[in-house]
This record gives C-alpha cells, sequence and structure tokens, in this order.
C-alpha cells in the first residue's frame, strides 16, 4: 500500500492551469530603464508636467537606492532591471471606447482566467439577475482595458477608473493623494514603481456615498520580459465605504517577471475600506523552482480620519517570491487597522509577508491574523510590525500568528516586532506552529474522505477565520484556489 | 451458515521496531456483537486501527478479508467507504472544520461509493436530526468545530453518533466507554444497541466487563500479548471482572 506521503507527492505535479500566453500584438518601449524611459511613458500617457517631474524625482532617488537583499527572508538571483520591458501595451491601445472595440483576445483571455462568471459577465457590461454586481476594471500588462459600470457608480459620485484616465480627469485628486500614504521615496520597489507605474486603477468615493458594488481589478501579465508596475489609488472620504478586490495571474515564462505594484488607501473619517486580494501568480516550475512572478509590492493605508477603518485581507497562493506588507497607519482617533491573510508556498515558492500597523490616535484598535501553509521546498515568512506612538493612547492591538507544515522540506518563520511607546496601550500576540497531523488525516480518511480532501478540508479549517472575512464569491474562489495550489503537498 | 463479515487470520502488526499483533485470528459474522478485552498494552487497540488501515502501523504477515474482500489492499477511505467504521479511542480535534459540514462530505463520499444518490442539504439534516435524538445530542454540536473544546464524553458521544449517520457494516468500537459517566455509558450503549441489525456486526475493544453489561455481546475474546487466547460468551467478561485476567493467562501458558 502506498504510504500517504508518496501518494501525496504524485499529486504534486499539477500544472499551472493559467500559464497560457496571449498572442495579441504588442505596442513595447525597448528593454532597459533610464530618463528617457520614463519620459516615454510618461509621454505615451499624455501626462502633465507634475507628474512627469515626480517621476523623475523618483528615478532619481532610485539610482541611489539599493536593493533590500539584506532583511527579507527569500533569496533570488540578481534582477537585471536593464532586461525588463517597462511599457507594453496592446496594439491600439489607450481607453477603448466600448467594450466592442477590445480585443477579442484579451476578452478570451479573461475568459480562461476563469473570472467568476458574475464578473465575467460584468467584464461585458451585463448585469445577472441575483449576482452583486462587481464592477471590473481589468489590467493587461500595462494597459487598463475595461472598466465596466463606470455610468452606474458615476451616478453616485463613485469614480473608478484607471490611473491614467484620473489623471486626465481628475488630475486633482490625483495629484492630491498620489504618494501621500506610500512616498515616491518609500522603498526600492516603490521608488521603482513611482518612476515607471504604467496603469492601474483608481477609486474615490465621495462623501456619505456607500459603494453599491464590489469593485475589482484582475491584472494579468501577457508580454514577455515586461515588468507589471500598478498603481492604485483608493480614497474614501467622509463617511463613505468600499470594497475592493484584487486578482492575479501570469502565464508560465521561464524568466522571473518582476512584479511591483503600490496601493495607497487613504480613509477619511468615519469612512471604511475593504481590500482583498487573491494572488495565482505564475509561481515557477514545480521542480526546478525556475521562472514564476516576483512579487514586489508595497500597500499601505492611511487611516486619517476619526472611526475610519481599513481591512487587508489577502490569499496569497501564487508567486516565486511574495515580498508584502499591506500595512495600516492609524493616524484618526478610534480608527481601526485589520490585517487577515493566508499565505501558502507549495515547491520552491518563497512568502516574507506581514503587516505594519502603525498607531499614532487615540484608542486606535488593530487585528493581525495570520495564517502561513508552508509545503514542498516552500519558505514561508511571517514578518510583522506593531508600533505604538507616544500618543496612542489606549490603543490596542491583537495579533495571532498560525503556520501549518505539510511536509519535511519546507520552513515556517516568524518575525513578529513590537514597539509601544504609550504605557496605557495593550498587545496581545499568538502564535503556532503545527505539522498537518496523520492522526487528523487518518480520521478524515476513516469516514471516507480522500487523502485530499482531507488536505484541503483541514486547510480551508486551519485559514477559516481569514476566508470569513472575503466577499462570498471570492472566498468560494480562494478556497478552490487553496486546494489546487496544495495538490501533492503533504510529504 | 453464511459467509463471515469479517475474517483475521495470522495476523502480525506493529510499528516499525515493535511487534504488537503475533497472530490474531478472529471470525465475525454479520448479526452479531464481539468483544475484545485484555489489559493495556495487549494489543486492542492496535486491531482495531489495523483493520481501518492506520498507515503507521506495518502488516507483517496474515489477511484481513470484509465481505470476502482482501482489506488490506484498500486505503483507509475505501475500508471506510466499503463499511468499516471506527469509533476512535482519542477523537482527533479538526479547526474551523464544521462537523455538519465534515459529516456531510464524509457522508457523500461513501454513499457515491456505494452507488447512492448523494444527500443535499435538507435530506443531510433530518439524517442529522433522527441520529442526533438518538444519542441525546444538543443542535449546537453540528456547528462546532470537531471535537474541538468537547468534553472527552461528548467526543465520545459524537463518534457513535457519526457512526449512525455513517451507516457502516462493520462498527469498530475502540475503549467509547473509558472516560464516560454512568449516565453518558447508557446514552452511548442505547446508541449502539439500536445499531444492532442482522447484516452489521459489532466490534467492541474494552477494557471493562461494565460496559457489556449495556451492550451484551454475542461472543468475548481476551487478548494477551498481541494474540486472542480465550473466547467464550458473555459470562467470560464477568468471570474476567472478578477475577482478573491473571487465570487466563495461566491458562493460556499451560496450552503453549
Amino acid at each position: 500500500m502506498p504510504t500517504a506521503e508518496a501518494e501525496i507527492q504524485e499529486l504534486a505535479s499539477r500544472e499551472y492551469k493559467w500559464g497560457f500566453v496571449t498572442d495579441i500584438e504588442a505596442d513595447s518601449a525597448p528593454p532597459g530603464l533610464n530618463e528617457d524611459i520614463v519620459r516615454l511613458i510618461s509621454a505615451k500617457k499624455g501626462e502633465p508636467q507634475w507628474l512627469l517631474d515626480w517621476r523623475l524625482k523618483a528615478y532619481r532617488h532610485w539610482l541611489t537606492m539599493q536593493e533590500p537583499h539584506h532583511w527579507g527572508k527569500i533569496k533570488y538571483p540578481p534582477i537585471d532591471y536593464q532586461s525588463t520591458i517597462y511599457y507594453s501595451a496592446p496594439k491600439r491601445a489607450g481607453k477603448y471606447k466600448s467594450l466592442d472595440d477590445v480585443p477579442r483576445e484579451i476578452l478570451e483571455t479573461y475568459d480562461r482566467l476563469g473570472i467568476p462568471l458574475n464578473e465575467r459577465a460584468a467584464l461585458l457590461g451585463i448585469q445577472q439577475e441575483g449576482h452583486t454586481p462587481v464592477a471590473v476594471d481589468a489590467v493587461f500588462d500595462s494597459v487598463s482595458v475595461a472598466t465596466t459600470f463606470q455610468k452606474q457608480l458615476a451616478e453616485k459620485g463613485i469614480i473608478f477608473c484607471s490611473i491614467s484616465e484620473a489623471v486626465q480627469n481628475h488630475p486633482e485628486l490625483v495629484q492630491k493623494y498620489l504618494g501621500s500614504v506610500v512616498p515616491y521615496s518609500d522603498n526600492f520597489f516603490a521608488t521603482l514603481n513611482s518612476a515607471v507605474f504604467t496603469d492601474g486603477s483608481f477609486v474615490y468615493v465621495p462623501r456619505g456615498v456607500r459603494c453599491p458594488m464590489e469593485l475589482s481589478t484582475y491584472f494579468r501579465i501577457n508580454a514577455r520580459n515586461t515588468g507589471q508596475f500598478e498603481r492604485t489609488l483608493i480614497i474614501a472620504d467622509e463617511g463613505a465605504y468600499v470594497s475592493y478586490l484584487e486578482g492575479c495571474t501570469a502565464p508560465q515564462r521561464d524568466e522571473n517577471q518582476l512584479h511591483a505594484a503600490v496601493v495607497e488607501l487613504i480613509a477619511h473619517d468615519d469612512a471604511t475600506i475593504k481590500y482583498s486580494t487573491v494572488q495565482n501568480w505564475y509561481p515557477g516550475d514545480p521542480v526546478t523552482g525556475r521562472g514564476g512572478i516576483y512579487n514586489f509590492v508595497t500597500k499601505r493605508g492611511r487611516c486619517a480620519g476619526r472611526n475610519s477603518k481599513i481591512t487587508w485581507t489577502q490569499v496569497e497562493t501564487g508567486s516565486a517570491i511574495t515580498w508584502k506588507y499591506p500595512s495600516c497607519i492609524l493616524q484618526g482617533d478610534n480608527s481601526v487597522g485589520e490585517f487577515y491573510s493566508v499565505a501558502l508556498t507549495n515547491h520552491y515558492q518563497q512568502a516574507d509577508t506581514g503587516t505594519k500597523m502603525i498607531h499614532i490616535g487615540k484608542n486606535t484598535r488593530s487585528t493581525i491574523v495570520s495564517k502561513g501553509i508552508s509545503a514542498g521546498h516552500g519558505q514561508n515568512t511571517y514578518r510583522g510590525l506593531v508600533k505604538i506612538m507616544r500618543g496612542a493612547e489606549n490603543s490596542r492591538n491583537y495579533t495571532q500568528c498560525d503556520s501549518l507544515l505539510l511536509s519535511n522540506t519546507c520552513g515556517a518563520h516568524t518575525e513578529p516586532y513590537i514597539e509601544v511607546r504609550n504605557p496605557t496601550s495593550k498587545c496581545e500576540h499568538e502564535a503556532s506552529t503545527s505539522k498537518i497531523g496523520e492522526d487528523q488525516l487518518f480520521y478524515c480518511r476513516s469516514r471516507g474522505l480522500s487523502l485530499e480532501d482531507a488536505i484541503n478540508l483541514i486547510v480551508s479549517g486551519f485559514c477559516k477565520d481569514v476566508f470569513r472575512e472575503l466577499p462570498m464569491e471570492f472566498a468560494v474562489e480562494a478556497q478552490k484556489l487553496l486546494g489546487v495550489s496544495l495538490e501533492g503537498s503533504v510529504g | 451458515m453464511s459467509s463471515p463479515l469479517l475474517e483475521i487470520r495470522n495476523l502480525h502488526a506493529g510499528l516499525k521496531d515493535k511487534q504488537i499483533l503475533k497472530g490474531v485470528d478472529l471470525t465475525v459474522h454479520a448479526g452479531e456483537v464481539h468483544a475484545i478485552m485484555g489489559k493495556n498494552g495487549s494489543g486492542k487497540s492496535t486491531l482495531v486501527n489495523v483493520i481501518m488501515g492506520r498507515e503507521v502501523y506495518e502488516v507483517t504477515q496474515g489477511e484481513i478479508r470484509f465481505d470476502g474482500k482482501d482489506l488490506l489492499e484498500m486505503d483507509p477511505e475505501e475500508r471506510a467507504r466499503e463499511g468499516v467504521f471506527l469509533a476512535f479511542q482519542y477523537p482527533v480535534e479538526i479547526p474551523g472544520v464544521s462537523t455538519s459540514y465534515f459529516l456531510k462530505a464524509a457522508v457523500n463520499a461513501c454513499r457515491k461509493h456505494r452507488g447512492l444518490k448523494e444527500l443535499d442539504a435538507a435530506e443531510m439534516i433530518r439524517l442529522v436530526k433522527e441520529k442526533m435524538a438518538l444519542l441525546k445530542m444538543d443542535n449546537s454540536f453540528m456547528n462546532r468545530a470537531i471535537n474541538e473544546g468537547f468534553s472527552g464524553g461528548e467526543k465520545k458521544r459524537n463518534e457513535v453518533f457519526q457512526m449512525a449517520v455513517m451507516d457502516p457494516r462493520l462498527c469498530l468500537m475502540d475503549e467509547t466507554d473509558s472516560g464516560l459517566d454512568i449516565d453518558a455509558l447508557k446514552v452511548v450503549a442505547h446508541g449502539a444497541n439500536t445499531l444492532r441489525r442482522p447484516d452489521r456486526a459489532i466490534l467492541i475493544v474494552t477494557h471493562y466487563q461494565r460496559v457489556l453489561e449495556y451492550i451484551i455481546p454475542d461472543f468475548v475474546h481476551v487478548m494477551i500479548d498481541g494474540r486472542i487466547v480465550k473466547s467464550g460468551g458473555p459470562d467470560l467478561a464477568r468471570q474476567l471482572e472478578r477475577h482478573g485476567y491473571d487465570w487466563v493467562e495461566k491458562e493460556a501458558a499451560a496450552l503453549v
């Protein structure tokens, strides 16, 4: 009788389902990075002078910076920034006037990505009965190709468009908020992004408006050797509410591709922003670890106003390397920051992820729930900072950090930092590490569940606290994705 | 007589460096209740775990046939689907997985294998309600994560409840009585007794005769050092209760 381990190993070699390439003509800049490329990107997008100046400032600053190799628990060969293409757009780029103008191949691509039915329909502008509508902004390589439901949203005064469009149509908002949470000089990858970002989403929800639908972006890296540098900016004005979903996939390539995005969130008084991510970039070859996305992302939210709230929920199952720390600056009194995370590393994937909660205002509260799952040769690190500043009277943090190991060759690491400068505050930290139990697996199997189902069941249970923070359809998708990513992973 | 439901011949099994079962022979027919008694470490629990297919135990010799099929060729889940059920001595906790979700998945995996229609949510609730009443269980059970935060008694009751829901043909009960107070024992025994059917067999592993006052076995076997050394009727259990195991050991030694 084969052992459970052997069987699990055997199941391990499922291919990456989204590893196809869409054949469309692209308008690309030559590889390499210099001031001319920055100018070219800006010119292609018809940007105002202030934005070009900002990009150039970032670029010049970037030249003085070092890639942060020393502190993250990740290993990768040096990235050749001169061989990356910084701008690639499908030919006939620019914003399509209607969905009929979007090349069929692109729509088919989203189709093949298995974007949930209602979202696919949404992408086509069809509202289905019984489904909560979801507005989708789709970023294909560097250009945003379709934004649905714009009109319906506009009636409520909500702006949801690509950031390029926002630069054209709402320059005052972009200029006011761009770089206000993640300054151009923030860190190596964010600074690079500031210099060369090509597109991304922009959301503005005006005072007192509750966004009536989930807003969503699907990213896909298609062209060879392109870096994807999106920039997302979400502003919830006083009393506003918005829930934003982000999904990511990429085709399979031999070379590692760079993805360095920046997301900035701003929540004013009494505003709430929920930002959910399901990340499924190509993780690299399961056997050699080659290829796969380098996901170096800076995500940060500012709870600027009183009683504001920002919730980050992420399910990270893909990428060769995941390096991201969605953070909250809790500036307004009584503001709330939350971080719910599932990070899964299988095969040769590496994840160094966590959050920063910076408590500045009084009575600020933060919750961190991190679930790390390691399988194969995966390395999974939780890295978190809870910082209570001097003025943050009565602030609270609760951190729960659990790791589940599925093999004897993987690793789980926890690096929590807590800095407290106010004696009235309270921080709690709980952590656990466990290996998926032979007894648990046997218990499930003795009830008739296959080994695979047993693993999925146990892992889903482990992640439950995070999944329940996701919007319903997304949670279902995330759970399936986890199952796929885990196949053949106990050893 | 009909062919046996469970037939174990010369079964040798153990951990990597420790032989535990040293030639077990046992024949169980449908409709029968068998009890296996013995001291700690005699191999009783190992036996039922090996029947269920626990992979930490290695079978080195012998065979187990269930309804004529070679059980040792099957994975644990196949054995379950064929109709073998183990009520665990120490049921494990599975955090975050509700009992209802778990049971529905389990029941349907087995039903599918047996060529039966899978139960939908409503049918499942009906089935579960009926069995919960049988075990005098609270409705909240179903929404709690499996065994998480359950008391010892609740865990055991949950095992017998699952046994009732899963509708197995062979029920293996591994010291289900241990850790139960007398009231809980009566409930669990009542549950097990209602499961007695002409087409189903029950194999109870226990230290104590007490449970056998409530679930009257047809056969009692004494296991010593990995072998069944004596078999008899319900009286044998009472004898053991009164006189301990020493006389059986001596008797067995004399026979060798």
